[in-house]
């Protein structure tokens, strides 16, 4: 405050001394109880996921003294006792089914999502999203047992027109009749799975569009789809790509219901309505049983990838969530 | 004054039918069971500006709400009485909602433009709600903004974002986005309570300038403002308990030099609300 302006100015007098004090603002003994515990939980999950990340890498190790690191991402064959393992397919057959559940979820999530908060009746809002978050919270057993059971057999039938009437689509080609366990029918089931998170992610997004901005399009004649156009489907435009995103980290790492439905395959095919599907955890689930401890140390490695692929889209996903509006500027 | 556009295209924007009379007939209105406004009767005319004016929550808001038929977006709220727009009843006759609302624009009290579209976006706004095809965008985004008088300011970077103006500038191309589809009367509801004072004197401008063209329903708090911009004043007022009702309505000088309601001279020399 006190620096002279024209500091080149011989003419200048030189500022008078002034008496600066430091202000200490004190913390109530609540806001320091609270600051502590804050801290403390916030630091307490960083280092759990430090000990989980260290806990991987060491129990890999073994596994990286008979293969190489740069092998292990490449090679497709899981074999880990002849030290001829790695997650070149198993990658490649995680990523295909859970962006098959996240692509066929995210037109059904954002239909439910506007529903919910732009469209049902008032009165029933308030269930509609408790129903939602509750949805988000079933065990991903009774979606596993009901896709075995219910969903594999009758979609069955959908696959098998789609490979006829389609065929010449070459995702959709099936040459052997072998339908079961195909990646779609894990897709089908991981979308259904994920539909309640996304959905209700993007919800709690739309229902935070300013209601100013709402009358605004509604002012100038819009419909309610119109006003959703112009104002709710820009700004919660960081909670649809957020919300997805988080799905496919759920999806990811998903393994119960997959472990259900996989039928192992360690070739990388696009045909995904053909038997054989494959991810890490369900690998996991399935091999860890009758696993060689060299086995055992493979599956780690193969689980460090995961973990790592998890948290990058489960971080990115939070960032764009979290990120503030585009148009934030607009605030005066 | 001296933004009064001449290169106006004939037939894409002369306004088809001029500025509209909105007439309001034993008016009510109610949020739940408050019952906030009782019995209002007024005339606004077109070529004239009727400015509202009355203290804090004695309805003067719902009022402009229910001319444009926003206020059945409150849940709850309900109304009775005639409003009638050229003899049309808005809330009776065949009418919807949404071409209440294009016939019948409105500026709100905190400028509300679309953040994620530029400033000619937010002018065309109107225009793609409605489904309506225009002739010439590029004429009719000069045009609106000539009127709202921001054209000067804006018309090298039209491609802006519409949040990135200032809080005047906002509430200038909310106006210019009210006029781009041709409104036959606009409300606004204390336009400037949130601008500064050059800002406000360029709304106020707009609004002598665009009277001739649209009919002009203003809500302020302002006297000032009311004297300097209205022809028609109304007095609004609700005391303890009571819904809110027109005191009075009449010229604006009458009612600021000589009105014949007590209540009102009080008002409008500051003496209360
Ligand atoms: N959305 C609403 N829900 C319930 N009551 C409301 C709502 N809006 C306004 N009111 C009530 O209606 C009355 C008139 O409010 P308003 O029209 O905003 O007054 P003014 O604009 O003259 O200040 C006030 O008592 C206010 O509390
Ligand atoms: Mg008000």
């Amino acid at each position: 405050m006190t620096a002279p302006l024209l500091a080149n100015d011989p003419t200048a007098t030189p500022p008078a001394p002034v008496d600066r004090i430091t202000v200490v603002v004190r913390r109530s003994f609540g806001d320091r109880v609270f600051h502590l515990s804050a801290r403390a939980a916030g630091t307490l999950t960083l280092a759990l996921m430090v000990l989980v990340f260290y806990f991987l890498l060491n129990a890999s190790k073994t596994f990286f003294k008979v293969e190489s690191f740069s092998k292990f991402m490449t090679d497709q064959a899981w074999v880990p006792d002849e030290a001829n393992a790695g997650v070149g397919s198993l990658l490649f057959n995680t990523i295909l089914v859970s962006f098959l559940g996240v692509i066929m979820a995210f037109p059904f999530a954002l239909a439910a999502a506007l529903y919910v908060s732009e469209y049902a009746p008032r009165r029933l809002r308030r269930s509609l999203t408790l129903l939602l978050d509750l949805l988000a919270a079933v065990p991903s057993i009774v979606f596993g047992i009901w896709g075995f059971f219910f969903l594999m057999p009758r979609q069955r039938h959908l696959s098998i027109w789609l490979s006829h009437e389609l065929s010449f689509v070459p995702i959709f080609k099936v040459t052997d009749g072998q339908y079961a366990d195909s990646p779609f029918i894990v897709g089908t089931v991981l979308a259904l799975m994920i539909i309640p998170i996304a959905a209700s992610v993007m919800r709690e997004v739309f229902s935070q569009a300013p209601p100013v901005e709402r009358e605004g399009a509604l002012a100038l004649g819009g419909t309610r789809w119109g006003m959703i156009r112009s104002v709710v489907l820009p700004f919660g435009r960081g909670g649809i790509i957020g919300g997805m995103m988080l799905a496919l980290g759920r999806a990811l790492g998903e393994t119960i219901a997959v472990t259900m439905l996989v039928s192992v395959v360690f070739t990388r095919s696009t045909h995904i309505l053909h038997q054989g599907s494959n991810t890490i955890s369900a690998l996991i689930a399935l091999d860890w049983g009758e696993a060689s401890p060299i086995a055992r140390s493979a599956l780690m490695a193969a689980g460090l990838v995961l973990f790592v692929i998890t948290l990058l889209v489960n971080v990115v996903a939070s960032m764009i969530t979290s990120r503030t509006r585009s148009g934030s500027l607009t605030e005066i | 004054m001296t933004a009064i556009d001449t290169t106006r295209p004939g037939s894409d924007a002369a306004n088809k039918d001029g500025p509209s009379r909105l007439t309001a007939h034993g008016v009510h209105a109610w949020f739940g069971n408050h019952h906030v406004l009782a019995d209002v009767n007024l005339d606004m005319t077109p070529l004239e500006v009727t400015a509202l004016i009355g203290p804090s929550g004695c309805g003067k808001s719902t009022f402009l709400r229910l001319l444009n038929r926003m206020h059945e977006l409150v849940p709850s709220a309900t109304l009775a009485g005639h409003i009638e727009l050229d003899e049309v009843d808005i809330y009776r006759g065949d009418l919807s909602a949404t071409e209440v609302r294009r016939r019948i624009g409105m500026v709100f009290q905190k400028p509300n433009p679309f953040p994620a579209m530029s400033i000619a976006q937010n002018v065309l706004a109107g225009a793609k709600l409605g489904g309506i095809k225009l002739a010439d965008r590029d004429a009719t985004v000069e045009r609106a903004l000539t009127r709202a008088g921001l054209w000067n300011e804006v018309k090298n970077r039209l491609s802006m974002n519409g949040g990135a103006l200032s809080g005047g500038q906002q509430q200038r191309l909310c106006i210019a986005r009210a006029l781009a589809i041709q409104p036959e009367v606009l409300l606004m509801d204390e336009p400037c309570s949130a601008l500064d004072p050059t800002s406000t004197r360029r709304v106020e401008e707009t609004i002598g300038e665009i009277c001739s063209e649209v009919t002009v329903v203003i809500v302020t708090h302002n006297m000032q403002q009311a004297f300097r911009v209205s022809q028609q004043c109304a007095f609004f007022l609700a005391t303890e308990g009571e819904p809110g009702h027109i005191v009075e309505s009449g010229p604006t000088e009458k009612m600021f030099s000589e009105p014949d309601d007590q209540r009102t001279l009080d008002y409008v020399n500051g003496r209360f609300g």
